[in-house]
């Protein structure tokens, strides 16, 4: 994308005022490495690579590598990379570099392993994974119970150690599912920690709700008995349906493939796309729907990660859109989804 | 005399910086239209208010940037530095890594005193430069965390450390349907604060100047960028050199001064605003012509236009209240030399009941919202309670209150 997105937030606080919030990405031509983040998140890493493709002047392309993993074992993994212009080899290679800020638990091993053998196994290191075997059994109970005990001092160690390398902690972000064991159970065991170890850090949730036709039987428990430990812990909650994703995907879908005359989607500009990555077809369902979670979240610190005319940054959209200490859930759209090859055809609003 | 900026937060850093921009580049130009003994003694008159001599020979600006992310000021200084005419002393920055989170009792009772040493450090340092010190001119947002709640607490520190400085705070007025939602009780506040401390207060509304860009400069798409550069012609062309009414023959030696002793005749009266015309596109510039008496007819009906009265000339006694006299109420400055490509121009400092209004709506919007408590536990959390926030309300009531009486 060689021109500026515009995304719109709307967010709806209970007190039924709307506010509007625009973020502006600012494409920028510096090359970030290392641990710099200045907001370094917990399991909220962005590694950014952003090149100028000297060859094409007049067009700044902007790299961006962005991960985001999610606890429970239900969703699968996310991976952004967009390559542009020559030489993404050159540049593979110095990732290797980098070091996600991030803290990956679960109870099975079956998709940290995974995320290990991808691409992007240079990016974690073994002391950053803590996993069992059994897994929870979609049971809050023993991922808050049972494993909250046995794994506590080995978390807070290794939590320890991650805030250690940072010279200025800001918030963590916490990423999980609702409707799960592990997402769900250790993941409020885990919010309760930071209160008590960090008390003065913003912790941001990012929790994916299950839907009406969610095929675990036991989803409804296992949110309601989370929501309880959220509506003490955390700052500010992020509130995500997988129904409501999949809506977006069919209408992104239904757009493309409509074949409608002038309505060419311009390619990589789908909020859904991971164009360029190494997997060439999508393979899990759940990825198109994992782009739009991952764009959310970046375009939520793009602020705080660019240089603008007015920066808005996490604790800032905290500060305003939080009235009262128990109302912090937000909202968030997104738009627009995708953009229109051909510039004459009027945009839907 | 010397001016030491101070600019706080991310507002003022980017105003502060088109400031020295524009005075840079006004003392530059060629446009003078006067004799060049004329434009020497300017030129030399305008860089000892506003800058330092360095070794390189690049003017370095009498400022302190101050911010709680280095974001900004890593731009505003490498901005500075690549015009090549001008810069900012490389250590007369502060910057932490955090941020205030738009909130002002983050500003004023976290960062204020945990940094207070360092940041009046800098300051000392910047005047022992001067060789005589006119006064600070500090320039600040009411809307955010830094600027405001900072902001409120460096002017204390100020006032504390000069006691006899004058202490100019440029204020900027944020939109009505700003972006920040706390911004009423930043700005409640800020004024609150300020009004203690400051000795004047020069207000730029955001409004306006969106409106000057829109209909009089034909911007289509007004940035940030083209607002400030509009504040920052208004501002440089009261702060150029000039002669007063008393010493018409060499440069005013005392801007700040002469200035508050017209304009705050009464410490209960602080608000200033500031009118500048013509504001026009560079491009219609080479085209027109223009004559003072309808550059001053021009202000005047801007100035009344706030005020409902009927024509006159600046000395009509019925634009002033009774217990002025209109000959010490008005005070002319002038300087044969053009400002910023402009062949005249007229700005007009004033203290009068334009901002009561806007000031009415403030008050009025963040009482609404403390009434519901709302927000307010954001900033108890950091050491503000309850009675400072009925504390403000009061102190801003009673200013209502007298400029309603004028």
């Amino acid at each position: 994308m060689g021109e500026e997105t515009f995304h719109v937030f709307l967010f709806h606080p209970p007190d039924g005022l709307l506010r509007i919030f625009l973020i502006e990405i600012v494409f920028c031509n510096c090359i970030l490495w290392g641990k710099h983040e200045a907001c370094c998140g917990r399991v909220h890493f962005k590694v950014f690579i952003t090149l100028n493709n000297k060859k094409s002047k007049r067009e700044l392309y902007s790299n961006i590598c962005c991960l985001i993993f999610y606890y429970s074992s239900k969703l699968g993994m996310l991976l952004f990379f967009r390559s542009a212009g020559d030489g993404p080899d050159i540049y593979k290679g110095k990732i290797c570099s980098l070091k996600a800020r991030a803290l990956l638990i679960d109870m099975e091993e079956g998709v940290v392993n995974e995320i290990l053998q991808g691409p992007l196994r240079d990016v974690f290191d073994s002391k950053q994974l803590i996993t069992d075997v059994s897994g929870s059994g979609n049971n809050w109970a023993v991922g808050y119970k049972v494993y909250g005990c046995q794994y506590r001092e080995n978390i807070v160690e290794k939590l320890r150690k991650t805030a250690e390398h940072c010279d200025c902690l800001q918030c963590f972000f916490i990423i999980h599912s609702m409707g799960g064991g592990t997402g769900s159970g250790l993941g409020t065991f885990v919010l309760n920690l930071l209160e008590d170890e960090f008390p003065e850090v913003y912790r941001f949730v990012t929790s994916v709700y299950p839907s009406g036709e969610d095929d675990v039987i036991t989803s409804p428990y296992n949110s309601v008995l989370a929501m309880k430990e959220l509506n003490e812990h955390a700052d500010c909650v992020l509130p995500i349906e997988n129904e409501s994703l999949f809506d977006i995907v069919n209408k992104i879908h239904h757009m493309v493939n409509s074949g409608k005359l002038g309505s060419t989607v311009k390619p990589n500009s789908l909020v859904t796309s991971s164009a360029g990555t190494t997997k060439k077809v999508q393979e899990k369902p759940f990825d198109a729907m994992n782009n739009i979670v991952a764009n959310l979240l970046l375009n939520l610190t793009s602020s705080a990660r660019f240089e603008g005319s007015l920066n808005m940054d996490l604790n800032e959209i905290s500060m305003n859109l939080v009235p009262f200490p128990r109302l912090h859930y937000l909202v968030s759209s997104l738009t627009p989804l995708y953009t229109l090859a051909d510039v004459n055809i009027p945009s839907r609003r | 005399m010397s001016i030491v900026a101070v600019q706080l937060g991310q507002c003022g850093n980017q105003i502060g910086q088109e400031v020295f921009n524009t005075i840079c580049g006004d003392v530059r130009g060629t446009h003078g239209l006067c004799s060049k003994k004329e434009n020497e003694a300017y030129h030399d008159a305008c860089t000892e208010r506003f800058f330092s001599e360095a070794e390189s020979g690049v003017p370095v600006a009498r400022a302190v940037l101050v911010d709680m992310e280095p974001k900004v000021i890593s731009q505003t200084l490498s901005i500075a530095a690549r015009s090549g005419h001008w810069k900012y002393n490389d250590q007369s920055h502060f910057c932490q890594k955090q941020g205030s989170g738009n909130n002002w009792a983050n500003g004023y009772s976290v960062h204020g005193p945990r940094n207070k040493e360092v940041i009046m450090n800098l300051v000392r340092k910047e005047v022992e430069k001067c060789d005589r010190l006119s006064g600070f001119f500090t320039i600040m947002s009411m809307a955010g965390g830094t600027g405001s709640g900072l902001g409120a607490f460096v002017t204390q520190c100020l006032r504390d450390a000069f006691p006899t400085s004058f202490i100019l705070n440029h204020v900027i007025w944020p939109y009505g349907t700003g972006e920040v939602i706390v911004q009423n009780y930043n700005s409640v506040l800020t004024l609150s604060h300020l009004y203690q401390s400051s000795d004047a207060l020069l207000v730029h509304e955001n409004d306006v100047i969106h409106k000057i860009c829109a209909q009089l400069m034909h911007i289509k798409q007004i940035s940030f960028r083209d607002v400030n550069q509009v504040i920052a012609h208004q501002l440089g062309s009261v702060f150029q050199p000039a002669h007063t009414a008393e010493a018409s023959l060499h440069y005013s030696r005392n801007p700040l001064g002469d200035l508050m002793e017209t304009l705050v005749p009464h410490p209960e009266f602080k608000m200033l605003g500031l009118r500048n015309i013509p504001q026009m596109p560079e491009n219609s510039l080479a085209y027109s012509t223009f004559s003072w008496h309808g550059l001053l007819k021009h202000l005047r009906q801007m100035l009344i236009a706030n005020a409902k009265m009927e024509e006159g000339s600046f000395r009509d006694p019925s634009l002033y209240t009774s217990w002025l006299n209109p000959q010490d109420a008005f005070n002319e400055w002038k300087t044969p030399r053009a400002f910023n490509k402009y062949e005249k121009s007229a700005s007009l400092v004033s203290n009068s009941q334009f901002l009561l209004k806007p000031l009415d709506n403030v008050v009025g919007k963040a009482w609404n919202m403390f009434a519901s408590k709302a927000y307010v536990h954001q900033y108890t959390k950091f050491g503000i309670e309850e009675e400072d926030f009925l504390d403000s309300f009061t102190a801003l009531e009673q200013v209502i209150s007298s400029y309603t009486n004028l």
